[in-house]
């Protein structure tokens, strides 16, 4: 989960999200590079004595300060479509959950085998016990199993809502009318937290969502039940 | 835990909906509404022949997983009350 005054991107838990990470580390350092470059130039500028009486007909340096920025935009891109595809791999998933969004819960169901459906709502703050997150704990987390491909299947039963788990880098829009399809791996157990992420009225900062990710053989021993 | 092979289910059990390649954008929608017209469509037809529905079930677990289960209600709903708008 996010911790306060987080700056950076949450740990990954999901071979997708390791490969954002990096992308956005790839991405951040030109950023860097370039903002620091045009600073100390800036820079330079600024505090010379010297004053440049011949400041026009400089083809060499325009040529080069266009090419090279171009060659800079491919480079960041072509990681960034390498990602973009490999986000919609086939990848044979093992288990389908869908994830219903209405003002202001989530409802999940369960129903390859049989069917377990039910909502999840957050835990208002007279419900807290000591230790619970506040604006993020609910009363039914979705129990999911951890290594194996997940399809969820996302829509909304009322207007548009967003359904995101930032550490699994997921975020799929609930659209009424559509049910939209995201796949995912998640590499390592624990409980996972996101938030609503599009504006759905005036709960919309409270129907958080919150994954708890177990290992395969627990959750092949039956429905799990949250206390 | 990382042993891929062991943790696949056995060969012919069902285990999810597989990828379908006649849909294959983030969009499932026709997914969802085209296995429950077959399934539907599949029952009426081999009833009709009064053949055993069996091979019926598949559509059925397709829809089953990807479709809201409220959808499905609402169109069952309208089949027994012959407003539903699909051609079955």
């Amino acid at each position: 989960m996010a911790h306060a005054a987080q700056v950076g991107l949450q740990d990954a838990t999901s071979p997708i999200m390791e490969e954002l990470i990096t992308f956005h580390d790839h991405a951040l350092m030109i950023i860097f590079l370039i903002c620091f470059l045009v600073l100390y130039a800036l820079f330079l500028t600024l505090t010379t004595k010297l004053t440049n009486t011949n400041i026009s007909d400089a083809q060499e340096m325009e040529t080069i300060w266009t090419i090279l920025p171009a060659i800079i935009l491919v480079l960041i891109a072509l990681p960034s479509l390498r990602i973009l595809y490999m986000t919609d791999e086939v990848n044979d998933p093992s288990l389908t959950i869908k994830s219903i969004g209405h003002q202001w819960y989530w409802t999940y169901e369960y129903t390859d085998y049989g069917g377990l459906i039910f909502n999840s709502y957050m835990l208002p703050p007279l419900f807290l016990e000591p230790g619970d997150l506040r604006l993020l704990d609910v009363d039914n987390r979705v129990v999911l199993p951890i290594e194996t491909p997940i399809r969820m299947m996302i829509t909304s039963q009322d207007v548009l809502h967003s359904w995101a788990v930032p550490t699994l880098g997921l975020k799929t829009d609930a659209i009424p009318g559509r049910l939209n399809q995201t796949t995912f791996t998640a590499t390592r157990p624990g409980v996972y937290y996101g938030q609503c992420s599009e504006i759905c009225g005036a709960n919309h900062s409270f129907m958080p969502i919150v994954l708890e990710l177990i290992p395969l053989k627990i959750f092949e021993m039956g429905p799990v039940f949250t206390l | 835990m990382l042993d891929v092979e062991a943790q696949e289910p056995p060969k012919g059990k069902w285990s999810t909906p597989p990828f379908d390649p006649r849909f294959p954008s983030q969009n499932q929608i026709r997914n969802c509404y085209q296995n429950f017209l077959d399934y539907h469509r599949c029952l009426k037809t081999r009833t009709r022949r009064g053949k055993s529905t069996q091979p019926c079930e598949y559509y059925f677990r397709v829809y089953h997983s990807l479709c809201p289960i409220s959808w499905v209600e609402s169109w069952n709903e309208q089949i027994k009350n012959g407003i539903f708008a699909g051609k079955i």
